[in-house]
């Protein structure tokens, strides 16, 4: 093995330009595939995080009738939970209204929120510093997309626990700033003690946010939704992009793995006498077929070092500087900042690491292990084909 | 001189060649001692290189026995014969083949890395064939930058940087002029007289044999003439 590796180690920085053309092209897959994944993986981080802090806290416990799925369960998807069954819950009410903002008619999505909760990041002191009769807080997109300034004026008109229509002035009290749109596009949050009076539901809740120390338990009527459960969307749409970037890379990587298949099936060809040599020398057959596989790994492991020389400078960068995301991105559905900053963990290094040394070995073997029944009197005279 | 170590009984081999078989050798018989510096001469297809090739264990013959240094040839296997290769057998080829990247140094000191050789030991080995080559000055040259004849000469340290037994050398000669060749021959004399390395050749070169102490003609893959040319020598220069 030692030979093989001090004989390949030759043998590559002997062929010169071809190896570091090769080495090039897959240390380049290489930082692209680390990128890419550490890419996802920021973007993960993320927006597990954002969609905890902002949306999901530790859990969501559900009224039976309400599905956060359906818009139409919202109308009467709502419940007293007793004061009791509360502790390490922050209740959140759900009512379909409409505003009119520049004389336009807008449906939206009334949420009411305990002013005084800690459990999800919302900046509810907006609403209880406000001196407004109804403050209101928006999300930065729903403020753009109604063209919404803080300490405006808007008619909200909405519907009380009798379907009677009602309607008030309502004062954007702040703007908050959040990653996840799905707390943000058409929504305006106000105190759910204001919204318990506007509706008549007086200590209604359509759902409640858990806190970390929330213990489940079976209540009657409501339907606890654990974190996990609530992630796994996210989770599968981070899936779908991993699948999706996985292709892209796998792409990258067999084109790289082609370039040393290619070389190694041409080097078999070209260096037959050399192979004929090295068999008359003393090399087993086998031998052989390891120092032509050992080349290829190396190729790899050439490329991980040339890879970390302008790989780490320039993932360093991008990991702090992170990668401003598109504006339209943000519309997306799921949790996307505007800035994404990259995670290289030592799991998916290692990991990229071992897919491209595995894989160049084995690209590097299947034209190899021909030489194990090569003739070595026709490799001396160069006359196979 | 008296140790027999290649013995070849009754060897036959035969290639085959499309629908047909091609004989390249048939029944052949000899024997060669320690130390001997012989060679077999014939035209083209006679089937120098193919006995060459069975001494050497790169190819086996097709029926019969061919034993060297103990070893029956047809027998070994892959790993057997690279090792009786490696540690007793050395090559010297037509178009010397030197591993193009490697210097002159790194081509003799090759065949030294697969033992078990300290650095130390394999850089005293090479140097010192590289002495007896006359090309001590040019370790760190490449084949690219040295003439035919250094390049022969190359081939020939390779060959005996591990000081084997048995030395083949397959028309060493063909691609050199005149004075190269009588070179390179002289070096090969030398060391077989001081080494006590047997040389066997390929050729039809009448410059090689000139030096052969035994040559053996083949001729349509039989053994038309084994004459021992050392007595006849000796009697001419005496006259």
């Amino acid at each position: 093995m030692k030979l093989s590796l001090i004989l390949a180690f030759r043998n590559l920085l002997g062929a010169g330009l071809r190896t570091w053309l090769n080495v090039g092209v897959l240390s380049f897959a290489f930082v692209v595939i680390i990128f890419y994944r550490g890419m996802i993986d920021g973007w993960n981080q993320q927006a597990r995080r954002d969609s905890i802090a902002w949306e999901y806290g530790h859990g969501h416990l559900l009224h039976a009738d309400y599905d956060p799925t359906d818009p139409f369960s919202v109308q009467d998807g709502h419940g007293i939970l007793p004061r009791n069954q509360q502790q390490h819950l922050s209740p959140i009410l759900l009512r379909q209204a409409t505003v009119y903002p520049q004389g336009r008619m807008v449906p939206v999505v009334l949420k009411g929120i305990d002013v005084n909760q800690n459990t999800l990041a919302f900046p509810t002191r907006m609403l209880s510093g406000s001196t407004a009769d109804i403050p209101a807080m928006v999300g930065t997109r729903m403020a753009k997309s109604l063209q919404l300034k803080q300490g405006e004026e808007l008619l909200l008109r909405w519907r009380d626990k009798n379907g009677t229509f009602d309607a008030a002035n309502i004062t954007i009290a702040g703007i908050f700033d959040t990653d996840v749109s799905a707390v943000d596009n058409g929504q305006i949050w106000i105190s759910i003690e204001k919204l318990w009076t506007m509706t008549n539901l007086q200590g209604h809740a359509t759902f409640f946010v858990a806190d970390g120390g929330y213990q489940p338990q079976e209540i009657d009527g409501w339907k606890f939704k654990s974190q996990k459960e609530l992630l796994q969307s996210l989770d599968s749409i981070i899936q779908s992009k991993n699948i999706g970037g996985s292709i892209m890379y796998l792409l990258l990587l067999a084109i790289a793995l082609l370039a040393i298949f290619d070389t190694q099936v041409l080097s078999i060809f070209r260096r037959q006498r050399e192979i004929g040599t090295y068999i008359s020398l003393g090399m087993t057959r086998w031998q052989v077929v390891g120092l032509f596989t050992t080349e290829g790994t190396m190729y790899s492991l050439l490329a991980t070092i040339v890879g970390c020389i302008y790989g780490i400078p320039l993932l360093f960068f991008m990991a702090n500087t992170g990668i401003a995301m598109p504006e339209a991105t943000q519309d997306m559905g799921v949790s996307v900042a505007g800035t994404i900053y990259p995670v290289y963990g030592a799991g998916l290094i290692i990991s990229t690491i071992v897919l491209v040394v595995i894989s160049a070995t084995i690209v590097s073997f299947l034209p190899a292990r021909k030489i194990a029944n090569m003739d070595p009197v026709n490799a001396l005279k160069g006359k196979l084909q | 001189m008296d140790q027999n170590i290649i013995s070849i009984q009754n060897v036959t081999k035969r290639y085959p060649m499309g629908d047909r078989e091609f004989t390249a050798l048939k029944n052949i018989n000899l024997e060669f001692k320690k130390g001997e510096f012989g060679g077999f001469v014939g035209p083209s297809g006679s089937g120098k290189t193919t006995l060459l090739n069975i001494i050497g264990s790169l190819d086996s013959p097709t029926e019969g026995k061919a034993i060297v240094m103990g070893k029956r040839i047809s027998e070994l296997s892959h790993k057997e014969s690279a090792l009786l290769r490696n540690l007793h057998i050395g090559f010297v080829f037509q178009v010397y083949n030197l591993l193009p990247i490697y210097t002159v140094y790194e081509n003799v000191e090759f065949a030294l890395l697969l033992q078990d050789n300290t650095k130390q030991e394999r850089k005293k080995a090479v140097m010192e064939a590289l002495e007896w080559v006359g090309l001590q000055d040019m370790a760190d040259k490449k084949p690219s930058k040295l003439s035919g004849g250094e390049g022969q000469r190359v081939a020939i340290a390779r060959a005996m940087v591990k000081r084997p037994q048995i030395v083949l050398a397959d028309e060493p000669s063909a691609n050199l002029d005149a004075k190269n060749a009588h070179g390179i021959l002289q070096t090969m004399k030398q060391l077989n007289k001081e080494l006590n390395t047997t040389f066997l050749f390929a050729t039809h070169d009448e410059k090689v044999m000139e030096y052969l102490d035994r040559i053996i003609h083949l001729e349509d893959g039989q053994v038309a003439e084994d004459e021992i040319v050392t007595a006849k020598r000796t009697l001419t220069n005496s006259k």
